[in-house]
């Protein structure tokens, strides 16, 4: 087991490393957006002096690796500025929005990945039937049309006939039942764009195994054909499922601006691109950071449970 | 037993049985109408070349074709259950529980995800015949019959963790779980080593003789055949050739085909002229110390490989055969050391070596399967060497690409254009050596070129190469744990063990008392075509004579 915490460690310092060469991409990236922020702030009627006043309040003036500098240190210490649009401290800004967009993919994780993974053991259980072709067309379907759209789709469904509401704002201090309520269409969505990907790497996973001797021998041993897929061709098609699943949630944190705005939910993504709009820089590079953090996160998780899966790198000879 | 055999009630009753396979553009037939019966107790061997369909037979004798095939006609009774009739989970609850299987490669056929004790109780528990902690007990009571090491603990063990011949002795005790009045045998010992397969084979026999099992055992192996059945069946092409017991059949075969399955191992090479004394040898390998990682694997590893003779590189596996192989092509640098070509010193890594260097020493490879690329046609697999060591292209290079199909005995007109899928084995081992010849070189590498082969199909490689060395002036180093090759095609011979050279000298010494201790441990264990070797061996080896005993080895 000690092999394991050594690749653990491993790996979270190589995590720490590539989340340190993204804060300079972030960093320089925002150096190339067109635009001034002190000129966004004033708007058109500022004066060059005042322009040059609220340059040096921001520390514009300053040569750019200093300005990452003060940045970096200020992240290490928890401290990510504050907003350049309402002078509020950033941590508390996006801290409310973390924990929405957070909800939000947990409430949809929680739909899509036992769904796709019961879907992709089915398909594969049953390949070639009509369920099989049905369920790969469906998933197939849901996840080529654009998000926005499946959105409009369900509102246009669901939402007008009065069984959910189309807008999820959450009231503070509302019950779980309530928020759930209130989210389920955004989550339906998501659920909707990420199931057809895990649920055919599930399939295509198991399926990959049927020809292998031990799958055969399972069979002459007697063994149903259920008891064939879960026990003897799941166990062994883990690694590239959690990685697929990984990649998803990851997507389900951070690629979800657009089901946000259909649905006016007050989420992580809907933030930065405001942010963006107003070149309020330092909330933009904070959010950046922190989908990179969740991106490295769980793919550190996948490295590590896909090697738990595997009982060749757990037990040495 | 025969005798005795042939009283007891019939098991297995197969009439007229065809299977066929998958249809490329019609259904083909791989079994053609066979007829089968088995009494109870009585182990029948299945003989015949890959194709011949006895894996295929042996599986519908448990009521089960592989996907793709299917059972057009015939009949298949097992203790009174027709088992083309009956229905699904009837034939799922004989399997495993009184038909079992026993297959070829157990290594590949354990779940890699499970505990082999776990893999072993699975059949009791699910077919209901014990409770698990029953099946547990019982698989280390069978561990221990199958004289595994360790058979408490051995059972909590991944498949990784445990050796070829361990599983293959795990994966015929993981048979026997349930008692099956039948099992079928589908090669398990082709892919151990000649000292390993002893062990297994007197196992198995032990454990059959012991709960009256009747067994088909299926292999291509006449020797191991002789020892382990009552009565042989040879199969060709899908159709039954004769069937005899045992002895019968080894001493007084019908069939012209069965008399050339027995006369196979006939070809020897003939003794080479004496090498004039100041030879420089192709290649020689001087106090050879190699290591992967921290773990070393040669230990001052010595030999030379003169112009147009054969030297043979034989133990078992892990004994550094291929390892010694890596370092002269310079895959794998010695730590110390050095590999000579015609006496002049190779640099260690073949990166740092000219092209012509490369180009003096080729391989030929055990799988040609995995060998050839299957998505590149024949004229650019012999083709690429010819343009990339000898810069021909155009014209000249489709010249010479016939001209070396011509030279392994395959037609230009009808190969040049073909894929590797479109060959059959010994074909397609027939073009690994034309690419090795493409280079022109004076040293070829041949690793175990026969031993995924049929014997027939393997003595025509052996006779093609050995044409090609004097045409060509070649020298062979022959890597193989096959000592009948050895005794085919050598002139001088190589023993390894544990990364160590143990005895080398002329073949003629070599099988000529007085023997290294080791070499007379593989001798002895080479299969002979006599129905009680393996008696005569386990009785000699009891009384501490033939080289070593046969005991729970840890390999």
């Amino acid at each position: 087991m000690s092999d394991i915490w050594w690749m653990i460690l491993r790996r979270l310092a190589l995590g720490v490393l590539t989340l340190f060469v993204v804060t300079l991409l972030i960093f320089g990236a925002i150096q190339l957006l067109p635009g001034d922020p002190a000129q966004a702030i004033l708007g058109q009627a500022a004066t060059p002096e005042t322009l040059a006043a609220l340059r040096t309040e921001l520390g514009l003036d300053l040569p750019a690796w200093q300005r990452y500098l003060n940045w970096i240190s200020g992240v290490l210490h928890g401290d990510f500025g504050v907003s350049l649009a309402n002078k509020r401290p950033i941590s508390e800004l996006i801290a409310g929005r973390l924990a929405n967009t957070l909800f939000l993919a947990l409430y949809a994780a929680v739909i899509a990945v036992p769904l796709s993974l019961a879907l992709g053991i089915l398909a594969a259980l049953w390949r070639g039937s009509w369920f099989d072709r049905a369920i790969n067309v469906l998933t197939l379907s849901s996840i080529s049309f654009p998000e926005f759209f499946v959105a409009y789709i369900l509102i246009f469904w669901l939402a007008q006939s009065g069984l959910f509401p189309s807008i999820s704002n959450i009231p503070p201090g509302a019950p779980l039942a309530e928020k759930l309520y209130r989210t389920f269409l955004p989550a339906l969505t998501l659920t909707l764009v990420v199931t057809a990907h895990m649920m055919r790497m599930t399939r295509a996973a198991i399926i990959n195994l049927l020809a292998s001797p031990y799958i055969e021998m399972a069979r002459l041993k007697g063994m149903g054909p259920t008891r064939v897929i879960v026990h003897h061709a799941l166990p062994n098609a883990l690694a590239p499922i959690i990685n697929v699943v990984a990649l998803n949630l990851a997507y389900l944190i951070t690629g979800v601006v657009v089901v946000e705005v259909v649905f006016v939910y007050p989420g992580l993504g809907q933030l930065m691109v405001d942010s963006v709009a107003k070149r309020d820089i330092p909330v933009v590079q904070a959010a950046a950071l922190i989908f990179a953090a969740a991106y490295i996160l769980l793919n550190l998780a996948a490295d590590v449970l896909s090697t738990l899966s595997n009982p060749r790198l757990v037990n040495k000879r | 037993m025969t005798e005795a055999a042939s009283n007891k009630p019939v098991l297995l009753t197969i009439r007229g049985l065809r299977i066929e396979g998958p249809p490329d553009e019609k259904w083909n037939e791989i079994v053609k109408g066979v007829d089968l019966s088995l009494h109870r107790g009585e182990v029948l061997g299945l003989i015949g070349e890959s194709g011949a369909g006895k894996s295929t037979l042996g599986l519908a004798a448990m009521g089960f074709t592989r996907d793709g095939c299917r059972i057009s006609g015939g009949s298949i009774d097992f203790d009174g259950i027709d088992l083309l009739t009956a229905p699904e989970p009837v034939r799922r609850g004989l399997r495993g529980k009184r038909i079992a299987y026993v297959a070829q490669s157990a290594a590949a056929s354990f779940n890699p995800a499970h505990r082999l004790i776990d893999q072993y109780s699975e059949g009791p528990v699910q077919h209901g015949v014990m409770s698990k902690a029953e099946a547990q007990r019982d698989a280390m009571e069978l561990y221990r019959r199958m004289r595994l090491p360790n058979p408490d603990e051995i059972g909590f063990r991944y498949p990784h963790q445990v050796s070829g011949g361990q599983l293959q002795r795990a994966m015929t005790a993981m048979a026997m779980a349930c008692r099956p009045d039948l099992i079928i045998f589908d090669e398990p010992t082709t892919a151990l080593d000649v000292t390993t397969q002893i062990e297994v084979l007197s196992a198995i026999r032990d454990i059959v003789a012991q709960f009256d099992t009747a067994a088909i055992y299926i292999t291509h192996d006449l020797a191991v055949v002789a020892q382990m059945a009552d009565r042989i069946k040879v199969l060709l092409h899908g159709e039954e050739v004769e069937e005899a017991d045992t002895r019968t059949m080894l001493s007084a075969p019908r069939e012209d085909y069965t008399k050339s399955l027995w006369a196979v191992r006939s070809f020897e090479r003939g003794a080479q002229p004496a090498l004039p004394a100041a030879d420089v040898p192709v290649v020689e390998m001087r106090n050879i110390v190699a290591a992967y990682g921290p773990v070393p694997v040669l230990h001052d590893v010595s030999f030379e490989i003169h112009r147009r003779r054969t030297v043979a590189v034989v133990g078992e596996s892990g004994s550094g055969k291929s390892t010694a192989a890596r370092v002269i092509t310079g895959l794998l640098p010695p730590s110390s050391g050095s590999v000579l070509f015609e006496g002049q010193p190779l640099p260690a890594d073949y990166r740092q070596r000219s092209k012509d260097q490369l180009r003096q020493a080729q391989m030929i490879y055990q799988m040609a399967d995995t060998a050839l690329n299957p998505k590149h046609r024949i004229r650019e697999i012999i083709g690429r060497p010819v343009h990339f060591y000898l810069g021909k292209s155009g014209k000249a290079l489709t010249e010479r690409v016939r001209e070396l199909l011509h030279l392994i005995e395959l037609e230009p007109d009808k190969f040049i254009d073909r894929l590797p899928s479109e060959l059959s084995g010994g074909q397609k081992q027939r073009i690994g050596i034309a690419r090795a010849l493409a280079a022109e070189p004076r040293f070829i590498i041949c690793d175990e070129v026969t031993s995924a082969l049929d014997q027939l199909v393997a003595e025509g490689i052996l006779r093609l190469l050995d044409r090609l060395q004097t045409e060509f002036d070649l020298a062979y180093m022959f890597i193989t744990h096959d000592l009948a090759t050895v005794k085919a095609i050598a002139d001088e011979v190589v023993v390894m063990k544990d990364g160590r050279v143990v005895e080398q000298g002329p073949k003629a010494e070599m099988f000529a008392p007085p023997h290294d201790p080791y070499t007379e441990l593989l001798l002895s264990s080479v299969p002979e075509m006599d129905p009680d070797w393996l008696d005569r061996l386990l009785a000699e080896r009891a009384a501490g004579r033939a080289g070593g005993t046969v005991q729970a080895s840890e390999r």
